[in-house]
């Protein structure tokens, strides 16, 4: 008997040290890696639609730029991100970065990973590359902290689209709204026309959507901006006034909103059960897709009060700390923000480059007319998407946003929002 | 090793017997002793880590491990959120365990009837139990869709066609209260699983005690409700505490019926939210405990009771 359990003690111990010698191996072959400047690990959550597509696209263009490093693709699917955000941070906390990852350009890459070390400021690509001279002047603040420049937006999303419908807006006679007053004005018609909910709205992220469109729309470029970078204050009138301008919007939405994902909200619109939604623009190639026409199923304009302002989004790629193969994620960087590989990129993705110097044949016609409004128009950034807040205090906002869409108590909100600030030390 | 062998034997035999007990049990020790270990690190050690984390200011992506005492769990308490999560959790709790217990109980007293075609019946009910809450959750959600007017489907739209208006509603969209419909699937998918439990506690319960009270003049509903119901007692137990601890921990059935949104918030999707959407690890860890001791409160009471009936027998 003890000779059996000598036995099987030897067998254990066997298999642990059989496991632990494969462990070793594995190291080993990572450490070799590293040697080889031959490699660069990319991590994304774009594993689907247009944005593989896009990624497959600039993927190409990085092939043949730089034939001898191979593009290894850790991109991970599922919760808009959320996965691989979790993926992404057991990882960093196990230090073993990817090379270079995608996040939403501003302070959520900011405030979670240039707080936690963890990214290499870009200066000196910008520099060497000249980006500076082919991207908007405001946009770079929102991308740095303490003038260090942090990612390499490849494409921009606009956020602060009024979506119509232009049939339904003829029809009684509407035109499309500019400020918050004629909007006010355009819902009540639609109302007294039997249109229950004119404004269409879905689930609670479009909700928090809506409500940075209308303080963008209330308070204005500076105030606006000076919320998100300490020298605004929450407790003003002028958030009072925005929020309540919310509250009302609220009355005109859809009862259901909750149940809806934002392309049933903006199917809304294309029905014409609804006459306005407000949505970013990937909306448009939802539409596209549904087989509506620009300007014919579906009409934009910047979101009222907003006109010459550009609320925008970026998916952005970073340089990671200690990354395994620096010299080829620099490489690829060199690719995101390149001409070749944002033209290649975004026609596919839907979005526009983040260049304003992109080829306007390659853009459909909304895009097209995204791309003068970003050339030209002054940019702030969008909280829902992460370029004005860090995610701590997204998430304080957003809870404070959902107990007011159940409560409806303007004040309340408001020393919410105030306290969420604090979620930002 | 039979102890009739000789005098001897009845001398030795114990003390040999007793050997050879160690021997065995060191063995069997040998081959569990792989996952008691793993058991040690991955649940019990990682509790304790979550339980360190817990008393500590971790916000954002690296660890922080400073010392706050209490403070999480006090602004848990004070956080409105936090609130509505407990309300929702005790009515879905509420409605799932009793929604559960009756119509388990009821299928399976029709069941016990001895009617043609049981094991088809049975397979019947029984049978949602093996689909995820996932995909009950997005089945549910076509159903349980709020809609109004052109737009209305799901059971809604059937119950118009069916002429009865008076059921439509807004699901869980319902203010305040959706939360008791988010129960409504999960008691679908459960309900099956209690009656199995239940079907097997009136069968073990002998012919015999029927028959005798037959003999006493008991009529069939007494026969039930003096007889039965009370020998179904511990099915009854054990049920609750699994549909308990179920309900207490729900996160998947009520992200694919209604995703992520206030009114129909609890405790373990506010977990995820803040530790994975917010990076307030502290704050995370700090409510994963406070489900644990919920849970604990629930299960413990009755492993200690199942063990000491257990030894009594």
């Amino acid at each position: 008997m003890t000779k059996r359990i000598v036995a099987l003690l030897a067998v254990l111990m066997l298999v642990g040290a059989a496991c632990a010698s494969e462990d070793a191996e594995t190291t080993t072959t990572t450490t070799a890696d590293a040697t080889m400047e031959d490699t660069v690990e990319v991590f994304s959550w774009w594993t689907g639609g247009g944005e593989a597509a896009g990624l497959d696209a600039m993927i190409v263009v990085f092939g043949g730029d730089y034939p001898n490093i191979t593009f290894e693709n850790s991109a991970v699917a599922g919760g808009a991100g959320t996965n691989a955000r979790a993926v992404l941070a057991t990882r960093l906390q196990a230090n073993e970065p990817p090379d270079s990852w995608q996040g939403h350009a501003g302070q959520e890459l900011i405030g979670t990973y240039v707080a936690a070390d963890q990214i290499e400021p870009l200066n000196f690509l910008y520099d060497e590359e000249n980006w500076l001279d082919v991207m908007p002047e405001t946009l770079i603040p929102l991308i740095s902290k303490d003038g260090n420049i942090y990612s390499v937006p490849v494409n921009i999303h606009r956020a602060n689209v009024l979506w119509t419908n232009p049939t339904v807006l003829s029809d009684n006679n509407i035109e499309v709204p500019t400020t918050m007053d004629e909007w006010f004005a355009a819902l009540d018609a639609l109302q007294a026309a039997g249109m229950d909910a004119p404004l269409a709205m879905g689930e609670q992220w479009t909700a928090m959507h809506l409500l940075e469109t209308v303080m963008l729309g209330t308070m204005g470029y500076e105030a606006y901006n000076a919320l998100w970078d300490g020298n605004g204050d929450w407790s003003s009138a002028e958030v009072t006034e925005a929020l309540n301008n919310y509250d009302k919007l609220l009355t005109y939405t859809n009862t259901d909103s909750s149940a809806l994902s934002w392309q049933d909200a903006g199917q809304l619109v294309i029905d014409g059960d609804a006459a306005f939604n407000v949505m970013g623009d990937w909306a448009e190639g939802f539409f596209r897709e549904i087989g509506s026409e620009p300007n014919v199923g579906y009409g934009w304009a910047p979101t009222p009060g907003t006109n010459g302002i550009f609320q925008f989004l970026s998916d952005s790629f970073v340089l990671a700390k200690n990354a395994p193969h620096r010299d080829a994620a620099i490489a690829w960087l060199k690719v995101a923000g390149s001409l070749a590989g944002q033209d290649a990129f975004n026609p596919v993705k839907g979005s526009i480059p983040a260049r304003s110097d992109g080829d306007r044949s390659l853009y459909g016609v909304y895009l097209q007319s995204a791309m003068d409004d970003w050339a030209s128009d002054d940019v702030a950034g969008s909280l829902t998407h992460g370029v004005v807040a860090n995610d701590s205090w997204k998430s304080e906002i957003d809870s404070a946003l959902g107990a007011f869409l159940n409560s409806r108590d303007v004040a309340a909100f408001q020393a919410a929002l105030v306290a969420a600030e604090g979620a930002n030390a | 090793m039979s102890l009739t062998e000789t005098g001897n034997a009845v001398v030795t035999g114990p003390r040999r017997k007793r050997f050879r007990i160690q021997k065995d049990k060191a063995l069997g020790l040998a081959l569990v002793s792989p996952s008691i270990i793993a058991l040690l690190i991955f649940v019990y050690g990682f509790i304790a880590w979550s339980g360190r984390v817990s008393v500590s200011a971790w916000k954002g992506l690296l660890p922080d491990y400073t010392w706050v005492g209490l403070d999480n769990y006090k602004n848990l308490f004070a956080d409105p959120r936090f609130h509505i999560d407990v309300r929702n959790t005790v009515i879905f709790t509420v409605v799932f365990v009793l929604g559960c217990l009756i119509i388990g109980l009821g299928l399976a007293l029709l069941l016990d009837q001895g009617l043609k075609g049981e094991g088809f019946f049975r397979s019947l009910f029984l049978f949602p139990m093996a689909i995820s809450f996932i995909v009950t959750g997005v089945v549910w959600r076509w159903l349980m869709n709020p809609a109004a007017g052109d737009r209305t489907s799901g059971l809604n739209l059937i119950f118009e066609s069916l002429g009865l208006d008076f059921l439509v509603n807004s699901w869980q969209a319902t203010p305040n209260w959706g939360m008791a419909f988010i129960a409504i699937p999960a008691i679908w998918q459960m309900s099956g699983y209690t009656m199995a439990l239940y079907l097997a506690g009136l069968r073990s319960i002998p012919e015999e005690l029927k028959e005798a009270a037959r003999v006493d003049g008991a009529t069939e509903v007494q026969i039930y409700r003096r007889v039965m119901l009370p020998q179904l007692r511990p099915v009854t137990l054990t049920a609750l505490i699994i549909l308990g601890h179920i309900s207490l921990k729900v996160f998947d059935l009520i992200i694919a019926v209604a995703g992520k949104q206030y009114a129909l918030d609890v405790p373990a999707i506010y977990m995820w939210q803040t530790t994975f959407d917010g990076f307030f690890f502290g704050r995370g860890a700090a409510i994963g405990i406070l489900l644990l001791l919920s849970v604990g409160v629930l299960v413990i009471p009755y492993l200690w009771y199942t063990q000491r009936q257990e030894r009594g027998t």
